[in-house]
C-alpha cells in the first residue's frame, strides 16, 4: 500500500478490508478537501509541519465571493463637470443613458436632489453591487448657500439608517448603504478652489472620504496641471481639510510597489478625463476624446491621472475606503448620536 | 438598475485552495494585452486580493474547546491538530494531580504563524468533567462559561467608544469526546450534547479510536449517528444552517457518512518506511495519526482547520451570538424596532 506503514505481509481478509476502508476515505473526502490533496508538491513536501490554517484568507475570500461585495461612491460637483462620463468611464458602464438635461432656466428652482444609480457588475466571477450617488443641482444656483445640506443629510441618513438597524433584534440582512467615497470635482477654469469648494468640504470631511478631482483636465497644458495641483494643495491644507489618505505603505513591501504607491500620493489630487465614447489611436481602439489637434487617451498616463484614480478607486484601497467609512466616520456619528441621547 | 455590459470570465474563482506564500497585490500599471481587455477590465476581481492582504495583516482568533472525561486524550489531540505544545498538558499541568471536585475551565492562548498568517489560539480545557460519582449537571459551568463570553463580546458591541476590532473569546467550536465502548453513547453524552448544542457548534469526536477494529468502528459510528438522530441532536455543521446546494451536498456528505470522526492522537514521532511520522508503537505495529487507513484525524484536522475553520467563526457570530443578543435584548422588556428611549433602557440595563 502506497502510504506505507504497514509491515508488508498481511491475511488476504485484512488487505480486502483496508482497501476498501481506504475507498470508503476516497468518497468521504469533500471536494475541497480532495482538490487540496490533488495540489501538487506544498502540500507533500511540507506535510510534516503543516496544520493547514494559512488557507484561512482562502476560506474567507470563497465566502465573500459567494455573497459578492457592494461599494456606495458619491459624485459631486458643479454641472458639466463631466461627472457622469468619468462615472460611466470607470465602470464601463451606461448609466445615464437616458438622462434628460436640463437648462439654465429650467433651472433656477433646481434644488440639490439625491439621485441613486444601482448597477450589478460581475467580474471573474466576482459581483459588486455598484451605487452611484449622484448630486445634480449642486452648485448650480445663483444663491448657493448651504447647498450642501441635502447630501449631508442624506449622508447622515444613510448612517442613523445602519446604526437603528446594527442596534436591532434582528440582524441577519442589513443593508450597508453608507456612503464609502465621495469624488469632488473640481473646476479646471479656476486658480484653485472656489468658495463653495472649500464649504463643501469643510461641510464633509468628517462624514465620508473625499476625493477631490481636478475635472475635465484636457483643458490644461501639464504646467497648467501642476500649478494648480500645487495650489490646491496648499489651500486644502490651509483651510484644514481632511481629505482621504492614502493609508501607509508596509515596510516589507517591495520597491515597485512603494514607488508607485508615492506616485500616487504625488499625484493627488487626480487631474481627470473621461470619455464614452472609443475613437481609433496609433491603430488601437482606445477611450479618448478626438480634437483637431490630437487624441486625448483617457487610459494614458501621460495623458491624465484616470487610470491612477481608478487603481486606486477600485483596485488598490476600494477595501480601504470601505474600512474608514466603517471604523471611522460611522464610529464618530455613532458615539455622537450615543452622547446625544445620553 | 441593469446589469453591466461587461461579461464574465469563466475561469474557476476559486482556482487555488493552497495557501502560496504571501503575494504581492497586483497593480495593473497599463493593460496589458488585447483591445477587448484594454476597454473591458475593471479590475473589480482585486478586491479579493485587498481584503486578504488586510486579514493577513490582521490575523485570526480561534478557539476550541475540549470536552470529555479525564484520559481520553484530549490534550493530545488537541497538540497533534495544531501541532504545537498548546494544550494544557504542555503548559505545567501535571498529570498526578488530583481530578478537580467541580468542572474547571482552563483557558490557554498561543499565537501560531503559518504561511504568514497569524492565529491566535485558545484552548478551552475542561478538567473534571464526567469524572466525578455524581455528574448531573456537569456541563453547566461550561455553559456559563461559553454564555460569558458571548456576554463580553455584547458589552464591547454597544460601548460608545468601540475597538476596531473587537477581542474574539467566545468558542468557536467544541469537541466532545465519545469514550471508545463501541456499544452506544452513554447518558452524560447525550445530556451534554442536548444541552449545549444550541448554545455552541459541537463536534463529536470518539475517542482513542485505536481500541476498535475495522468493523467494529464502523458499527459503532453509525449506531452513535442514529442515536444523536433520535436524540434530535444538532450537531456542526448544523443542516438548518447550509446557506446553499452547494453546502448541503458536501455537508451532508460529512454528516451522514464521516462523523463523528474517530480519531487517534500522538505527539510522538516514529520512522516509517523513511518517512518520520506521528503515532503510537505498539508490539504488533505503528499506528500512524495522519494515516487515514488507521483512523480518521486527518479528516478531523482537515475539517476543522482547512476548510471549515472560517464556517465555524461565522456561524458562531451569524447564529449562536445573535440568539444569545437576541434573548438579552428581549430580556430587557421585550424591546420593539429601536427608538430613542429604548436605546437608553437597554444601553443603561447593560
Amino acid at each position: 500500500l502506497a502510504r506505507g506503514g504497514c509491515p508488508s505481509v498481511l491475511p488476504a481478509a485484512v488487505m480486502d478490508s483496508i482497501i476498501i476502508q481506504e475507498r470508503l476515505v476516497e468518497r468521504l473526502l469533500s471536494p475541497r478537501t480532495q482538490a487540496q490533496r490533488s495540489h501538487p508538491a506544498k502540500l507533500k513536501d511540507h506535510e510534516k509541519q503543516y496544520v493547514g490554517f494559512a488557507t484561512l484568507p482562502n476560506q474567507v475570500h470563497r465566502k465573500s465571493v459567494k455573497k459578492g461585495f457592494d461599494f456606495t461612491l458619491m459624485v459631486a460637483g458643479e454641472s458639466g463637470l463631466g461627472k457622469s462620463t468619468l462615472v460611466n468611464s470607470l465602470f464601463l458602464t451606461d448609466l445615464y443613458k437616458d438622462r434628460k438635461l436640463l437648462n439654465a432656466e429650467e433651472r433656477i428652482n433646481q434644488t440639490v436632489e439625491i439621485v441613486k444609480h444601482t448597477v450589478d457588475i460581475e467580474e471573474k466571477g466576482v459581483k459588486l453591487k455598484l451605487t452611484i450617488v449622484d448630486t445634480p443641482g449642486f452648485g448650480d444656483a445663483v444663491n448657493n448657500t448651504e447647498c450642501w445640506k441635502p447630501i449631508t443629510d442624506y449622508i447622515d441618513q444613510q448612517f442613523e439608517q445602519y446604526f437603528r438597524d446594527e442596534s436591532g433584534l434582528n440582524r441577519k440582512n442589513i443593508q450597508d448603504n453608507r456612503v464609502h467615497c465621495c469624488l469632488y470635482f473640481i473646476s479646471p477654469f479656476g486658480h484653485g478652489l472656489r468658495p463653495v469648494d472649500v464649504e463643501f468640504m469643510k461641510a464633509l470631511h468628517e462624514k465620508v472620504n473625499i476625493v477631490p478631482l481636478i475635472a475635465k483636465a484636457d483643458c490644461l497644458i501639464p504646467s497648467e496641471i501642476r500649478k494648480l495641483k500645487e495650489r490646491i494643495r496648499e489651500e486644502i491644507e490651509k483651510f484644514g481639510i481632511k481629505v482621504y489618505q492614502f493609508p501607509e505603505c508596509d515596510s516589507d513591501e517591495d520597491e515597485e510597489f512603494k514607488q508607485q504607491d508615492r506616485e500616487l500620493k504625488e499625484s493627488a489630487p487626480f487631474a481627470v478625463i473621461g470619455s464614452n465614447t472609443v475613437v481609433e489611436a496609433k491603430g488601437q481602439r482606445v477611450r479618448g476624446r478626438l480634437y483637431p489637434w490630437g487624441i486625448v487617451e483617457v487610459e494614458n498616463q501621460a495623458h491624465c491621472d484616470f487610470v491612477k484614480l481608478r487603481n486606486m478607486l477600485i483596485r488598490t484601497h476600494m477595501h480601504d475606503l470601505k474600512d474608514v467609512t466603517c471604523d471611522v466616520h460611522y464610529e464618530n456619528y455613532r458615539a455622537q448620536c450615543i452622547q446625544q441621547m445620553t | 438598475p441593469h446589469a453591466g455590459p461587461v461579461e464574465s470570465k469563466n475561469e474557476a474563482a476559486m482556482s487555488e485552495l493552497v495557501p502560496e506564500p504571501r503575494q504581492k497585490p497586483v497593480v495593473p500599471m497599463k493593460p496589458v494585452g488585447i483591445n477587448a481587455s484594454l476597454l473591458g477590465y475593471i479590475g473589480i476581481d482585486t478586491i479579493i486580493e485587498q481584503m486578504r492582504k488586510k486579514t493577513m495583516k490582521t490575523g485570526f482568533d480561534f478557539n476550541i474547546m475540549v470536552v470529555g472525561q479525564s484520559g481520553l486524550g484530549k490534550s493530545t489531540l488537541v497538540n497533534t491538530l495544531f501541532k504545537s505544545q498548546v494544550s494544557r498538558k504542555s503548559s505545567g499541568w501535571n498529570r498526578e494531580e488530583k481530578i478537580p471536585k467541580t468542572v474547571e475551565i482552563k483557558a490557554i492562548g498561543h499565537v501560531i504563524e503559518e504561511g504568514g498568517v497569524k492565529m491566535k489560539l485558545t484552548v478551552i480545557d475542561t478538567p473534571g468533567f464526567g469524572d466525578q460519582i455524581n455528574n448531573e449537571n456537569c456541563w453547566e459551568p461550561i455553559e456559563k462559561y461559553i454564555n460569558e463570553q458571548y456576554e463580553k463580546f455584547l458589552k464591547e458591541e454597544v460601548n460608545i467608544a468601540r475597538k476596531k476590532r473587537i477581542p474574539d473569546t467566545r468558542v468557536h467550536c467544541c469537541l466532545y469526546f465519545i469514550s471508545p465502548t463501541g456499544h452506544s453513547l452513554r447518558p452524560l453524552d447525550l445530556e451534554f450534547m442536548k444541552h449545549l448544542s444550541k448554545v455552541v457548534n459541537i463536534i463529536p469526536v470518539i475517542a482513542k479510536a485505536d481500541t476498535m477494529t475495522l468493523e467494529e468502528k464502523t458499527e459503532f459510528k453509525q449506531r452513535v449517528r442514529k442515536e444523536l438522530e433520535v436524540n434530535g441532536i444538532e450537531f456542526y455543521p448544523q443542516k438548518e444552517f447550509d446557506e446553499d446546494l452547494e453546502d448541503k451536498t458536501e455537508n451532508d456528505k460529512i454528516r451522514q457518512e464521516s462523523m463523528p470522526f474517530a480519531v487517534v492522537g500522538s505527539d510522538k514521532e516514529y520512522q516509517v518506511n523513511g518517512k518520520r511520522v506521528l503515532g503510537r508503537k505498539t508490539p504488533w505495529g505503528i499506528i500512524e495519526v495522519e494515516n487515514l487507513t488507521h483512523c480518521e484525524f486527518a479528516l478531523l484536522r482537515d475539517f476543522v482547520i482547512r476548510t471549515h475553520l472560517q464556517d465555524l467563526k461565522e456561524v458562531t457570530h451569524n447564529i449562536h451570538y445573535e440568539t444569545y443578543r437576541a434573548k438579552r435584548l428581549n430580556d430587557n422588556g421585550g424591546l420593539p424596532p429601536m427608538t430613542v428611549e429604548t436605546e437608553e433602557n437597554h444601553e443603561s440595563n447593560l
